[in-house]
């Protein structure tokens, strides 16, 4: 057991009792309307915190402050406040906080944002939530000592209950709440050492299985409001094109259109449900004012990056002499990677319902960065934030896309709203997978060349890479986040290389082209960890030496890097012979702070055609939360990227972009889903992330295994298959 | 007016004929288990079955489907697809869980036809329904458990 006190820590609790039934503390108020309402609902219950109430009936909430896309924060996270709390999992329901930075802040970003990002749900929580259960248990426990005269040393806590030892006297959680409430919360609480542990480390059930196995799952376009209306919208053919002109009768007079109204995102058209609005938007006819609109193509892009990559950079790294040491080199290597724009595509298209009031407006939404959502709402409704409510539904996928920094679909929905404001009815906001796929926030196209030198032993002296693509942070709120003309998000996982280089220089040229760009799940280890892993294979390679025992000497000091490398390979039985055909390969990368190692083997037919038929992944997290979730997590990563690699590519003529649905923009089918083994690290670190950090390795990992395969290099993304052919 | 029995509950709706059966369910008879995901009958979220067979709702006009029998994930007396989402929650298949209805239903076609399926016979049937999470490996195995079960 360790005692935890800070200030940060008094300063949650404080802010978190005055949200107690039955609590009247006068030194703190309440931050808003939001944390108003959460402790409104709960009249009869036990709020010791912003974070859990217990009911009279044994129930415990725990209130989510992060999005549940999927991912598992409505598992792993109230999993840490039962463990502490000592409650049956099955007592624990589950319920989305409401937007308020100064409760629901995240940590990991220093508080000031409500979001969810960077895979730091689970580690920004992790002491955080522990607290919240253990504040609450020692107030039921001084609860029942008051009501029973006992001292609370003599009474303790099991599934659910206080128990006094000597008389054998017990009471639910439940019975006590009353008295609980009237309760002054602890200034430190123990927390359970690891050895006591029932709860953290079990694959204990996900919340949300039973209801989406069962279509009650309620999604943002799930939701039924009095007279609720649905709006779809033309957007610009181009980015950055503006309306010109509206012939907007024959969308009118479409049976059940309610209103064509302008926005500044283009033209809604409000209706009584989507059939109604999408016949209306077919009828809509706009015309564009092309002039500051993005003409450009990908395929000019790439070109203007290749050639960009061969002159300096910024620096994003230096260490040593790269530069000295390449032009003295006897022996270099070179090689160049291009990735092209991605599109997020989860399987719910954005959707975004929102209901304005002339002093209030509430909006529903899988929302990603809450407390930013709702001050950009507010600005559009001409409201203040606190008069904005944001209800976290469930996303159906996020991937990064609903993490916008200009809250793109809820400032659409709102301006909406506002625009049709005369039709006094709930608005539900659409976009079909056509808006989505040409929608933009892709992950941005990048180029990467990198240079090396390899010394008499065959181990890499010098490294030089240099990183082309646009920045996702620039311009937006995060843009001061930009170091020195760094923006790390496109030089992560380059810029730290982990490999043992003495002379290591990483540049980077952030490009502006008016093509919106966003985070895609891992980022930039999306194309840093492929120009990494596939250029150190190269020059293993070079060296004439194993790729797995050249990547485990050069990660030397780094004993986690190390450990799922080994992992990995044990487990994928490294070094046993395939027949003709197959290969193996192997890649190994951190990223948000978690480790993971993936073996991947595919058999290539004499076309060039191949199949990646099983995955060996090996994921150091530190303490394994949930075992099941960080699985599924890992195969959901590896599916994830494999569509990358495979399949993914948005590519614009002209600044038009050509593809618009599933049927040109392919994910991963179920039969092209390898086998896959997940092997975690035994840990007791501190938990870190787990959603985007199984995607980084399977590209590279692949894309090794290809040459081991057919002596051919995949340097471009995604694979074609006939540069494989024999 | 056009007539229609789901999950064996008779409807009259009264929509233009072209209205798609996916819309007609969520947004007229407020069945919002069944998903819109692309519109084109590409990615599977939509689909329902039409006395029987697995179809995707949401290219298929309402008046095509009058007088049809139209089960969706909302059933609440449907065998296979009782025995699949018991399977589906014992997996741990859903992550954003947007895509599982679709896939649930497919899947109870397959085991309508094909009481024991192969993997190749599953990724054959959902090969037409997408999942951007990538469940696909603990489809198979729930599928395969819920075989098990309705073969017992």
């Amino acid at each position: 057991m360790h005692a935890i006190d800070n200030p940060g820590r008094r300063t949650f609790l404080k802010a978190g009792a005055a949200l107690g039934a039955g609590l009247t503390l006068g030194f703190y108020l309440p931050p808003g309307r939001a944390a108003q309402q959460a402790a409104a609902a709960t009249a009869t219950s036990f709020a010791p915190n912003a974070f859990l109430r217990i009911a009279p009936d044994n129930t415990v909430t725990v209130l989510v402050k992060h999005l549940e896309m999927g991912q598992g924060v409505y598992t792993g996270l109230p999993m840490l406040v039962a463990e502490e709390l000592e409650v049956p999992w099955e007592q624990v329901r589950v319920e989305s906080a409401p937007a308020d930075a100064k409760l629901y802040g995240n940590l990991s970003w220093g508080g000031t944002a409500q979001g969810t990002g960077g895979s730091t749900s689970l580690t920004n929580s992790w002491d955080q939530l522990r607290q919240a259960g253990a504040t609450a248990r020692e107030m039921l426990i001084a609860a029942a000592a008051a009501l029973w005269q006992v001292e609370p040393a003599a009474l303790k806590v099991e599934s659910g209950s206080v128990v006094h030892l000597q008389s054998q006297r017990r009471a639910t959680y439940g019975e006590l709440v009353a008295k609980a409430a009237e309760l002054t919360p602890p200034q430190s609480v123990k927390l359970k050492a690891p050895t006591e542990w029932k709860i953290i480390g079990k694959s204990l059930p996900r919340k949300d299985g039973q209801t989406k196995a069962t279509g009650q799952a309620q999604f943002a376009g799930d939701l039924k409001l009095p007279g609720l209306l649905t709006a779809l919208v033309i957007h610009p053919p181009l980015f950055g094109a503006k309306v010109k002109s509206i012939k907007a009768d024959t969308a009118r007079a479409v049976p059940g259109v309610k209103a064509v109204v302008q926005i500044p995102q283009g033209v809604a058209v409000v209706a009584r449900d989507f059939w109604a609005a999408k016949k209306g938007r077919d009828a809509l006819i706009v015309e564009w004012d092309e002039t500051d609109a993005a003409k450009v193509s990908s395929d000019a892009l790439r070109e203007q990056y290749l050639a960009l990559a061969k002159t300096v950079g910024k620096v994003a790294a230096d260490h040593g002499d790269a530069a000295q040491a390449l032009s003295k080199a006897a022996k270099t290597l070179e090689a160049t990677f291009t990735f092209p724009y991605l599109a997020h595509a989860p399987m719910e298209p954005l959707v975004c319902v929102v209901q304005l009031k002339d002093d209030a407006c509430e909006i529903w939404a899988g929302s990603q960065l809450q407390t930013l959502d709702q001050a950009i709402a507010a600005k559009i409704a001409g409201l203040q934030p606190e008069q904005v409510t944001i209800h976290t539904t469930l996303a159906g996928g996020s991937f990064g896309r609903h993490a916008n920094p200009t809250s793109d679909y809820i400032a659409e929905a709102v301006a909406t709203a506002k625009a049709a404001r005369e039709l006094n009815a709930p608005i539900r906001l659409m976009w079909t997978r056509e808006d989505d796929i040409k929608g933009g926030y892709y992950r941005p196209l990048f180029v990467h060349r990198i240079a090396a030198s390899l010394d008499a032993q065959g181990k890499p002296a010098a490294w030089l890479q240099r990183i082309v693509g646009q920045s996702i942070l620039a311009g937006t709120p995060f843009g001061e986040m930009i170091k020195d003309g760094i923006d790390f998000t496109s030089v992560e996982g380059a810029s730290n290389l982990s490999y043992a280089v003495s002379n290591l220089r990483v540049e980077l040229h952030s490009t502006q082209n008016g093509i919106p760009v966003l985070w895609w799940r891992s980022v930039g280890h999306t194309h840093t960890a492929f120009a990494v892993e596939v250029f150190i294979d190269e020059l293993a390679t070079a060296a004439g030496q194993d790729p797995y025992e050249y990547r485990r000497a050069l990660l030397a000091d780094h004993p986690r890097h190390r450990a799922v490398l080994e992992l990995a390979a044990e487990k994928a039985g490294w070094g046993t012979p395939l027949p003709k055909g197959r290969g193996r390969g192997i890649a190994v990368h951190e990223s948000f702070d978690s480790f993971v190692a993936e073996v991947a083997e595919v058999t290539v037919q004499p076309d060039g055609n191949f199949k990646v038929d099983r995955v060996v992944c090996a994921v150091d997290c530190g303490v394994a939360v949930n075992p099941n979730v960080i699985e599924a997590q890992m195969q959901g990563g590896i599916g994830f990227g494999l569509t990358a690699a495979l399949h993914g590519k948005i590519t614009l003529k002209d600044g038009r972009v050509e593809q618009s649905n599933y049927a040109d923009y392919p994910l991963l089918r179920i039969g092209e889903m390898p086998k896959i083994e997940v092997h975690i690290v035994p840990s007791e670190a501190h938990p870190t992330g787990v959603g985007e950090p199984g995607v980084p390795p399977i590209a590279p990992a692949v894309a090794n295994a290809l040459y081991a395969a057919t002596g051919k290099r995949v340097r471009d993304l995604p694979i074609d298959p006939t540069a494989l052919k024999a | 007016m056009i007539a229609l029995i789901v999950n064996g509950q008779k409807h009259e709706v009264d929509v233009p004929p072209d209205t798609p059966l996916l819309w007609v369910l969520r947004d007229t008879l407020g069945l919002t288990g069944t998903k819109y995901g692309c519109g084109m009958a590409v990615c599977g979220a939509c689909t329902v079955h039409v006395n029987g067979n697995a179809m995707r709702s949401c290219v298929l006009p309402i008046s095509a489907v009058a007088g049809s029998q139209i089960t969706t994930i909302e059933t609440a007396d449907h065998r296979i697809v009782r025995t699949l989402q018991q399977a589906w929650i014992e997996r741990e298949v859903s992550q954003c869980g947007y895509c599982q209805p679709g896939q649930i239903l497919s899947a109870a076609a397959l085991l309508a036809s094909n009481p024991r399926p192969t993997d190749a016979d599953i990724d054959a049937a959902l090969s037409g329904n997408l999942c951007r999470c990538a469940t696909y490996a603990r489809i198979r195995a729930a599928v395969h458990d819920a075989a098990k079960t309705l073969g017992a």
